[in-house]
């Protein structure tokens, strides 16, 4: 017995041990299948007039990089430093306390440490030391700087994409550093290069082109609608009639293209024409659609500060041109970030459009006062405030549901109670989630800032997880079935993390749930709900 | 006390070792992250991993019973099939399980019924290291699906946009023809 192998003997030999290097510098990146999103389709980048654009592949060795790579990143980081002043301070200020360490979601999904945002921004900083201060140019890696170099290179574009520039992060950080803009100003760099990824830099080359992600051309959104007014009528006994397009209108209404034409949010545009037609019928409510204009999210967020601004202006050429006095806003997480930290220094002030005062209620929107756009969750919870509009909670009470605070909404322009308020005015039973992953602490879904592809399910599964067990508890604990979301890239995130994580929970939109329980002038009675499932336990009261 | 009665006593010990064991199958950070935190929705790899290891432990020494074991170890594989492990990377932390119940074993008495006593605890645990390998699967295959219906779904819906899908309602009479029973 005495020639048993000792404990850590024995285990030590099982080929599963991490790399043990002690600094982090020394842990080489590795690319790992599942991880990392296809890189950018050349023609994409062409039409956007980006350098570089070529066809490479991100687990090969040669990124087929110009000549000159390293020439310029230093002088697109020297450009940046100089013209971001927050730019210049986070690389200088941060104290590496380690508050924000464990506050990221692809972190505490993927145990990787270099999804540590202190971490993953020492990337960067390593080479700022390295180029840009005596400290880091004596000291050298003792003073943690080091040189730009191919693997650092990789290393960058291998963590940039794992960052959903949430922000959970600056929550915490007693400084205020903003570590999405760290990643902002990584990916910046990165394109400088060429080496985008595609979920990213196809929609925004089509966004460009024809307004939407999809590149779904005007009559073809029309048409797409269309179905939906269709389906509609099938459902209520009512036939809703938007406009499109039209001159004169007083608001113009902007979501995301995803709700036209990816489930389930496109029974949240099912739930936007209801309302639309309600408020209408009602109180004469006076909206049009843009079929040019077509897309609410902003994909050149990801990309770069003059992308972000070209796709943003459209939004306001469109309102410009239609000559209506304000713009309502769908249910969209980034597309809030754009328009309520940059758009007014961007392409602003829109001082052509009015103050946004609701028509029906008379609420003046304040804090949309120079941005002129107001958010349909907000325009909503103040129609039901006034008692505007006849509800029937009890077509909705099979729902058991939470609420997940989409990161730009929540952190980005502190939409946290408004959404609330209509969920508990439209559902029976509304649960929230453990404190500590709602509101400004809510967790990403892990798909967000162009990483919703595909081939990276792994990531996005890992990153989605702290969100998935927080869903699980209040599904375990109150049987909630439905998870509701203000962002469109959650309505097409979240199912598949629900899948592989809580399967019998599934996803929704604000205003699908809004629509199945408002009650339309002149309707049938209603036998399923927007999704054509039959409206359970309604039978019994058919007669009251 | 036969080793059973024994490892039950010591449980709180040796589930701890492991879990110790199990974080250090990630990086020195995050294996110090894994067991400093105790937030369950912080923390959610390391809570689910003890938890797990809890009750795989029981079920290890009421008889390894597939389905309960299943049910105790599936949360804490679902979470290493989507990290950066290997399938072995993912798996092996079962094995480490081996050695903690030798080294109680050796400090007992080394009669044959001992000797039995362990061979049968060895065999729950090469068990259990096959139920582990089936959720792996399990999950590998979850996210292989949730990839095939990604692509399917776009595919179809570029279908339909193009205006080459149409819902062809369905005939009454070929819905119920006429004379089924």
């Amino acid at each position: 017995m005495k020639d048993l192998p000792k404990a850590k003997d024995f285990y030590s030999r099982l080929a599963h041990r991490p790399d043990s290097a002690s600094d982090w510098m020394d842990v080489p990146v590795e690319i790992r299948k599942g991880m990392y999103c296809y890189a950018a389709n050349p023609k994409s980048l062409d039409t956007l007039g980006f350098p570089y654009a070529r066809d490479w592949n991100p687990v090969e060795g040669d990124w087929k990089l110009p000549e000159n790579w390293q020439q310029i990143i230093h002088e697109g980081f020297k450009e940046r430093l100089e013209r971001f002043r927050s730019f210049k301070v986070f690389m200088d200020i941060c104290v590496r306390c380690g508050a924000c360490a464990d506050k990221c979601h692809f972190f505490i999904g993927t145990g990787d440490p270099k999804n540590m945002p202190v971490l993953r921004a020492e990337l960067l900083r390593s080479v700022y030391r390295n180029d840009f201060t005596t400290f880091g140019k004596l000291l050298g890696r003792i003073g943690g700087a080091r040189p730009m170099t191919v693997d650092v290179l990789k290393e960058w574009w291998y963590y940039m994409f794992q960052c959903t520039e949430c922000r959970r992060c600056s929550v915490f950080c007693p400084y205020g550093i903003d570590t999405a803009e760290i990643t902002i100003m990584g990916r910046e760099l990165l394109n400088l290069l060429g080496l985008n990824i595609d979920w990213i830099a196809t929609p925004v080359s089509n966004c460009y082109m024809t307004g939407n992600h999809l590149g779904i051309q005007p009559h073809a959104y029309k048409d797409m609608l269309d179905f939906f007014v269709d389906d509609i009528e099938e459902i209520t006994g009512v036939r809703v009639e938007p406009s499109y397009n039209r001159v004169g209108a007083d608001i113009l209404f902007i979501t995301p293209s995803g709700d036209v034409f990816a489930d389930p949010g496109t029974y949240t545009a099912m739930g936007y024409l209801i309302l639309f037609h309600y408020l209408r019928e009602k109180y004469g409510f006076d909206i049009t659609w843009s079929t040019y204009a077509s897309e609410g999210g902003n994909f050149g967020f990801f990309t770069s500060h003059e992308t972000m601004k070209r796709l943003n202006s459209k939004m306001y050429a469109e309102a410009r041109r239609l000559g209506v006095k304000w713009i309502l806003g769908g249910e969209c997480g980034h597309m809030w970030r754009v328009i309520t930290q940059y758009m007014d220094t961007m392409n602003g002030p829109a001082d052509f459009l009015q103050e946004p005062v609701s028509p029906i209620t008379g609420t003046r929107f304040e804090n949309a006062k120079s941005t002129k756009m107001v958010h349909i969750a907000e325009f909503t919870a103040d129609l039901i405030r006034h008692g505007k509009l006849e509800l029937d909670k009890r077509r909705n009470r099979h729902l058991k549901v939470t609420f997940h605070d989409s990161c730009n909404p929540s952190r980005g322009m502190g939409m946290l109670e408004e959404p609330r308020y209509v969920i508990r005015n439209v559902c029976d039973h509304f649960y929230d989630m453990p404190e500590n992953t709602i509101r400004e602490q809510t967790f990403c879904c892990g798909s967000g800032a162009g990483l919703n592809a595909g081939e990276n399910m792994e990531l996005r599964m890992a990153g989605g997880l702290p969100r998935a067990n927080a869903v699980k508890y209040v599904h375990e604990q109150h049987g909630v079935n439905m998870l509701a979301t203000i962002c469109a890239i959650d309505r097409a995130a979240l199912p598949p993390l629900m899948q592989y994580w809580v399967p019998g929970v599934d996803v929704t939109g604000l205003h699908e749930m809004v629509a199945n329980a408002l009650v339309l002038p002149g309707e049938k009675q209603r036998e399923t709900n927007l999704r054509g499932e039959p409206l359970e336990g309604m039978e019994d009261d058919s007669d009251e | 006390m036969k080793l059973v009665e024994r490892l039950a006593a010591n449980k709180s010990t040796i589930v701890k070792k492991w879990f110790d064991l199990v974080a250090a199958t990630y990086p020195p950070d995050t294996a110090k992250f894994l067991k400093a935190n105790r937030d369950p929705f912080h923390n959610p790899v390391g809570k689910t991993t003890l938890e797990g290891l809890s009750a795989a432990f029981d079920a290890l020494l009421e008889g390894a019973d597939p389905v309960v074991l299943d049910r105790a170890l599936d949360p804490i594989i679902r979470i290493r099939a989507v990290q950066s492990f290997s399938p072995t990377q993912a798996t092996a932390f079962i094995l480490a399980l081996k050695p903690l119940v030798r080294e109680l074993w050796s400090k007992g008495p080394s009669d044959p019924q001992a000797a039995a006593d362990l061979r049968q605890i060895e065999d729950g645990i090469d068990q259990v290291l096959l139920v582990a390998f089936d959720i792996y699967l399990k999950c590998r295959e979850t996210l292989f699906q949730l990839k095939v219906d990604l692509e399917k779904n776009r595919i179809h819906h570029a279908f339909v946009r193009a205006g080459l899908v149409a819902d062809t309602p369905v005939q009454p009479s070929a819905a119920e023809p006429k004379g089924a029973v």
